[in-house]
């Protein structure tokens, strides 16, 4: 039995950077402790000299010519944009004045 | 014009080509079928009629030229809402994407329009692809056209239901443990989920990029490997995409038609996905066309894969994982809706993180949360770690059984399509329902479902997997296409006419037998 505690959960949801409400907490903390206990399992045939695959079709080295080709312009990459401020992305403070 | 939409794909290019029927003509139909039957069965979450409209006249007026032009060139397409499309919205299903128009088009996209393919619109999905059921997108549920209080698989389910109502002959999908393939199976229409890397996956909104595909979804098993190679090939965008040069899947499909494509070919059926768990009438059609197999001259044999049982606990480690990491680039700024927090300071973290909470639905909080979990300092090696492990010992499975075999067979899903609300309280009973086509994802392989009957006890579609070694797509067209056109020629119809009507009139009929 896997124990995760709404302490752990509330972590992982600040290093997410999801706020989450006491009752997503609770919830999430129920769920993930039955999803870890489901998914653990994969420890029984990780066996030491089993090596990893992070992808199924190894592929090394992809390069391109080193060239200019077209891309967005400045009004292309700000169209989704929530804020702006000219040519650039308005962003809230990046620091806290507390 | 309704019997335009009841048309395949290649039976309406026929008619293009032979300027029998204009783009726009055919066009039109689908948009005034989905007028018809859409508001009910919400396939789509956005339907650009206009532009559609337009660019089958832009065909028409190409074709009367006496351009040479694609076979498909003015037939309809429906796309699923995670691919990027420069004019329409692409949301993935999600509230934190709500409204945006993407600068640039998917390449794939990209390839249809230059195709003459005509794009209907977008169509609903789980939020970010997370899902079996379309129960998860934030703009509500897609109905299965078969029985309208069960879902229509998912996370394509839109892109499926689309097609299996006839509201578009081919659509888009994607898929990442069963997204295109577990739709097909329970509204009885086909979907591919190609070799990784034999589509190109730029502008797919990335869910887990080891394991997503992009691949077509169709009513027949020709359509589909016409749309393959529109779709397919290098793309210099895409770093993982494979520089291979691909046969032409529809010349794999027509071979497949003519006789004696399946003698000799040796099929294995693999024993860990079959048996418990596995709901009788699945259990006895799939049965039955191994039957039909072995009287057309398919030598069957039963084939080990140990670590498949192991595939699920692996796919809900590596793909919130890499969710995790993909999403976090929904920070507010870029693209997407910010919202502010009601108390504290606006900093950047702050507003991110208000905008998150706000922004995304309980699935995908589940999956990030899941996923921060498994990368975390001191869980990484147990979970993630291991979870790789599992993708190389699932990998060798099928490689000793590729051995021994042309093809794999199985179920595409253990059931059929399942009522709104079963599995939604409990997500282990949702994610194990993939554990038919999440191996193929792990391992790359691709891999095919196609019809192949209703289930006795509830009169709802079956679907058969075909799996082929990694780049071998085209034997899946061979053997899909010589399946389907054994199993047609004894029902003595395809299965998707015997679909129940849509129209209007049945649909109020329906609703007042109800109440």
């Amino acid at each position: 039995m896997s124990e995760i505690t709404a302490e752990q959960v509330a972590h992982l949801a600040y290093l997410a950077r999801i706020d989450l409400s006491p009752l997503e907490i609770t919830n999430l903390t129920h769920d993930l402790g039955q999803i870890v206990d489901s998914i653990a399992k994969v420890s029984e045939v990780a066996t030491a000299d089993t090596p990893a695959t992070s992808h199924p079709m190894p592929l090394t080295n992809v390069f391109r010519e080193d060239v200019v080709v077209p891309s967005l312009t400045v009004e292309q990459a700000l169209s989704g944009a929530p804020d702006r401020a000219g040519d650039k992305f308005r962003v809230p403070a990046i620091l806290d004045e507390e | 014009m309704t019997y335009l939409t009841k048309l395949s794909a290649a039976a309406l290019s026929e008619l293009l080509v032979a300027k029998e029927v204009s783009a726009v003509e055919a066009t039109r139909a689908h948009l005034d079928h989905i007028t018809a039957v859409d508001t009910d069965l919400h396939a789509f979450l956005h339907v650009a009629g206009d532009a559609a409209l337009q660019a089958a006249a832009r065909i028409d007026a190409r074709r009367a030229a006496g351009e040479t032009l694609n076979p498909l060139a003015g037939v309809p397409i429906a796309i699923k809402d995670v691919l990027a499309t420069h004019d329409m919205p692409t949301t993935a299903g999600s509230k934190i994407l709500e409204g945006w128009v993407p600068p640039y088009d998917a390449t794939v996209v990209a390839r249809l329009r230059s195709a003459g393919l005509v794009p209907l619109g977008k169509t609903n999905m789980d939020e970010f692809a997370m899902g079996s059921s379309t129960e998860h997108s934030a703009y509500g549920v897609t109905r299965n056209p078969w029985d309208r209080g069960r879902i229509p698989g998912g996370s394509g389910g839109g892109a499926a239901a689309a097609v299996a109502s006839f509201q578009a002959p081919l659509a888009l999908g994607s898929d990442t443990g069963g997204s295109i393939r577990q739709p097909a199976a329970v509204t009885g229409s086909v979907g591919v989920k190609p070799t990784y890397g034999g589509v190109s996956r730029y502008g797919a909104i990335a869910l887990a990029s080891s394991l997503d595909q992009v691949g077509p979804v169709s009513r027949t098993v020709y359509d589909a490997a016409l749309l393959h190679d529109v779709i397919g090939g290098h793309d210099p965008l895409d770093s993982t995409s494979l520089t291979d040069s691909w046969p032409s899947m529809a010349a794999a499909a027509q071979a497949g038609l003519t006789d004696g494509a399946l003698k000799g070919v040796r099929v294995g059926v693999i024993k860990e996905l079959s048996g418990d768990g596995f709901q009788a009438g699945v259990t006895q059609r799939f049965t039955e066309t191994l039957a039909l197999l072995v009287a057309a001259g398919a030598e069957i044999t039963e084939v080990s894969a140990p670590n498949f049982e192991y595939a699920v606990a692996a796919y809900y480690l590596i793909l919130p994982a890499e969710a995790s990491s993909n999403l976090a680039r929904f920070d507010s700024v870029r693209f997407g809706i910010r919202v502010n927090p009601e108390s504290g300071s606006l900093t950047s973290e702050h507003v991110m993180s208000a905008t998150r909470e706000a922004g995304f639905g309980a699935e995908v909080k589940r999956r990030i949360i899941l996923g921060t979990y498994a990368l975390s300092a001191g869980y990484y090696d147990a979970y993630y770690g291991s979870a790789q492990k599992v993708r190389t010992l699932i990998q060798r499975d099928f490689a000793t059984a590729f051995s021994q075999v042309d093809v794999l067979v199985s179920p595409s899903a253990p059931t059929t399509a399942f009522k709104f609300g079963e599995k939604l309280a409990d997500p282990m009973a949702m994610y194990i329902n993939d554990v038919t086509t999440i191996p193929a994802n792990l391992a790359g392989v691709p891999g095919m479902s196609i019809p192949i009957g209703l289930a006795p006890e509830d009169g709802l579609p079956v679907g058969l997997q075909i799996m082929a070694p990694a780049k071998a797509d085209a034997r899946l067209y061979t053997v899909g296409a010589a399946i389907e056109q054994l199993l047609e020629a004894r029902w003595g119809h395809t299965m998707l006419s015997q679909a129940p009507a849509l129209t209007p009139t049945e649909m109020f009929a329906s609703e007042e037998g109800a109440v």
